[in-house]
């Protein structure tokens, strides 16, 4: 009965949306207030509906109904609470119905919090957001129905793979939704403005916010997945330049040229037809990353060919989309065209060059991802891209990308003069240079590292750049002017400090790293990296729903008499359902290492086995860097000044707030 | 603009030449028995992990196996730690290169789900089943 009344709340659901899309939108332009007006609670109407389903879905998961296809296929009556709970989005329908209700959550946010939106704008928003909606609850009712049920019913379910069995894997889709999901806010008022045929940088004020938030998922939500593939797959990598990993990968690129180029365009006017272009883009490799992960046409393009009617239907609808909106874009762009000025040395080159490396960035990864699969449809032909090939162009892009940033921030809206760079950034390079050809040498256990040096001289340069940056906007680092500093200046200072972090976590990482696969035997002792690691064998564990072999290595320091000692135990399980072996590491993690163990296979009965041992210095710090971004897009997006009402086109350029400019000078 | 398009120019160059030098072919067994394979040069190759041969080094971590798509087969050589889906009867995917008629491999990828063949092997398995048999996909015998 549940899963009945779910299935019909998401008919309904498609039924509000088709209202919200149509209504609205044509009432915008009719000029008829009454069904502008239904907007808003068409939105709240649609969000309370899909909710209503999720939670259908949702009780059909805790109470183990396996009379519902996709619970049996993805639950079982002795998984945990917490894995009952994430399965509802361990496979495709159940994606595509978290998809929907993130969506309806945005749309839901957007109707609430737009009220300085005049209610026409806000109208055409929320009806392509709509537009979003009816596609997604038409894929779900035509070709995935979460609800379908299975006669007769099992008596027991095939079980959540049990890589899903993890808490950084429950929480990761909804922030990587929420993320993708977050960038058709900026997509639909992109269409918006361009259906209205005007676009000011009010416009622009409004969208960065919302902006910022996406973004601040999606980073999160990437973080957490690079964090979960380090310590589940039992590898110790943290990117893989997978296909799946590129796919929220890309959409990251593009939506961070869009917060830049926002930043252009809500301060001076600038850029305004790049700005709706690139949210454009940033939804539609959203949509297609959701697609590319949930079709399986990663795993084999011919994987649409076993569910043409699902293939067919991401075709079209990627193609309405990407195709409709472009053709949009095509018809309405020139008239967005603006001619502002600004000097070779301005910020506003600045963000363009930030432009120009993301879109190279985002292109490289595009290549990369789709071209195997697009020589695989047309020739058969097997290939696939190596990690040198992504390796190679992030350090080639990524070196000069950095060194930009310690500049761009720096700079000043119109026009900047050299002279100003030149007393400010000499004391910035020496600081980072100094660290770069002194750290090594501190590293004792290993040799000198030219790339270390590298990255820890560009991580300082941004990250003393950004302070430097900090000072120059809020006039020096006086009390009252640090308090009265917008917040956006915070967030901007706050990212970049984790740009530099993470490049010193990523070269660290690859340039210090030691790595071991060992055969050992009970009671052996290995050195590695100035630590002792002890095994003491493997012992039978029984877990929930898993049966382990856990192994136990104790870690001293070799040097110094070994006082203080940590205990590992990686587990080997076999989960009881699925009886595939599962590789559980075990980690002792810290701020400037983390050492890692993962047993491989019994080699020579339960005395001799496979071990590895990983001594992973500052990893931590890529996920630290990842965190320091996505707060600095929070922060970012509660500035003030993005909720201000509309006011005179003119005012606008003049955003900056004027202490800025005055107390600079000084500074 | 002039800058922009330099820019997108130099990247469009930078990665395709990056991705000429990356890109790692496939080869079923057959067709590195026919010596269709770089000699030396780095590929991938995929097929079943014929049961009964796989043989473990006493010292270290050293592993030889032969893999074969039922046509041919090739012997493999890998040191470190296998993955955990690794098993007799499994397909796989190794990279690596032949050296001296072995094909030493620097990865090797086993998916994980046991129903799961990767699909460069599958295809494999019936080009070399289609070859034995002489008929189309219909008389191929079903695969695992």
């Amino acid at each position: 009965m549940i899963p009945e009344l779910g299935h019909f709340a998401l008919i309904l659901a498609l039924l509000m949306a088709l209202l919200q899309a149509i209504l609205p939108l044509y009432g915008s332009f009719a000029n008829i207030p009454a069904w502008v007006a239904v907007a808003r609670p068409a939105a709240y109407g649609q969000l309370l509906l899909v909710a209503l389903a999720f939670a259908g879905l949702l009780y059909a998961f805790i109470h183990g109904d396996f009379s519902v296809a996709y619970v049996a296929n993805h639950s079982n009556s002795h998984l945990p609470l917490l894995y009952r709970i994430s399965g509802v989005w361990g496979g495709h329908e159940g994606s595509l119905l978290l998809w929907s209700l993130i969506l309806a959550l945005w749309s839901g946010a957007v109707a609430a919090f737009t009220r300085h939106i005049p209610d026409r704008i806000a109208a055409r928003i929320l009806s392509v957001m709509a537009m979003i909606s009816v596609g997604f609850f038409l894929f779900m009712l035509l070709t995935s129905n979460p609800f379908a049920r299975l006669i007769p019913a099992p008596a027991e379910g095939r079980d959540l793979n049990p890589l899903l069995q993890d808490i950084g894997l429950a929480i990761h889709p909804p922030m990587l939704y929420a993320g993708y999901v977050g960038f058709s806010v900026a997509f639909a008022f992109a269409v918006a403005a361009l259906l209205g045929g005007r676009l000011d940088a009010a416009w622009a004020r409004w969208a960065r916010p919302w902006t910022n938030i996406a973004w601040m998922f999606l980073t999160i939500g990437i973080a957490l997945g690079s964090w979960w593939a380090y310590y589940e797959l039992g590898w110790g990598g943290w990117w893989f330049w997978d296909p799946v990993e590129n796919a929220s990968f890309m959409p990251w690129l593009a939506g961070t040229a869009l917060l830049h180029s926002l930043a252009a365009t809500a301060s001076r006017g600038a850029f305004k037809a790049w700005t709706v272009l690139l949210a454009v883009c940033a939804f539609s490799l959203s949509l297609l990353g959701t697609f590319l992960v949930r079709s399986g046409v990663l795993t084999s393009v011919h994987a649409f060919a076993t569910d043409p009617a699902r293939g067919l239907f991401i075709l079209i609808f990627l193609g309405i989309v990407v195709g409709g909106s472009l053709a949009l874009y095509a018809w309405r762009a020139p008239a967005l065209a603006a001619h502002i000025r600004f000097a070779p040395l301005s910020r506003e080159t600045a963000l363009l060059i930030n432009n120009v490396f993301f879109g190279a960035l985002c292109f490289a990864v595009l290549t990369g991802t789709l071209y195997p699969l697009i020589l695989d449809a047309l020739s058969g032909a097997k290939i696939s891209v190596g990690e040198p090939y992504f390796n190679f162009l992030f350090a080639v892009i990524g070196a000069p990308l950095a060194l930009c940033i310690g500049v761009g921030a720096l700079l000043r809206w119109k026009r900047d003069h050299i002279a100003r760079l030149r007393r400010q950034l000499p004391a910035a390079a020496l600081v980072s240079v100094g660290a770069g050809l002194l750290w090594p040498l501190a590293m004792t256990h290993h040799p000198y590292s030219l790339n270390a040096g590298l990255g820890l001289a560009l991580g300082c340069w941004v990250m003393v750049s950004a302070l430097l940056g900090l000072r120059e906007r809020s006039g020096g680092w006086r009390w009252r002017n640090l308090a009265h500093t917008p917040r956006s200046v915070y967030g901007m200072t706050l990212a970049h400090f984790g740009v530099g972090v993470f490049i010193i976590g990523v070269t660290f990482t690859n340039a210090y790293s030691v790595e071991k696969d060992l055969r050992m035997a009970r009671g052996e002792t290995v050195h590695l990296a100035g630590y002792g690691f002890r095994f003491n064998g493997v012992s039978d564990h029984r877990g929930v729903n898993y049966d382990a072999a856990r192994g136990e290595l104790v870690v001293s320091k070799s040097a110094g008499g070994g006082r203080r000692t940590i205990a590992l135990y990686p587990e080997k399980r076999t989960y009881l359902v699925q009886k595939n072996p599962m590789t559980e590491a075990a980690i002792d993690a810290g701020l400037t290492r983390d050492l890692y163990v993962a047993l491989g296979e019994a080699l020579d009965g339960d005395q001799v086995w496979s071990v590895r041992i990983y001594y992973k210095p500052f990893i931590r710090w890529i996920w630290l860097g990842a965190l320091l971004m996505a707060g600095g897009g929070l922060v970012a997006a509660t500035d003030k000044r993005y909720r201000r009402r509309a006011r005179s086109a003119a005012g606008e350029a003049t955003a900056v707030p004027p202490q800025t400019a005055g107390q600079a000078a000084a500074g | 603009m002039a800058l922009l398009v330099a820019a997108v120019g130099g990247a469009a160059g930078l990665s395709l030449t990056a991705l000429e030098r990356n890109i790692n072919l496939f080869f079923s067994p057959s067709q590195v028995q026919a010596g269709e394979a770089p000699d030396g040069g780095v590929f991938r190759v995929g097929g079943m992990v014929v049961d009964g041969s796989v043989a473990r080094g006493e010292a270290d971590l050293s592993v030889n196996f032969a893999l074969t798509d039922t046509a041919a087969t090739i012997p493999v050589a890998y040191t470190g730690i296998l993955p955990d889906l690794f098993r007799e009867g499994q397909g796989i995917v190794a990279l690596g290169a032949m050296r001296g008629g072995v094909f030493v491999a620097t990865q090797v990828l086993a998916k994980h789900d046991e129903n799961y063949m990767p699909p460069e092997v599958n295809q494999a398995l019936q080009a070399a089943n289609r070859g034995k048999y002489g008929g189309g996909d219909s008389g191929a015998p079903s695969l695992p």
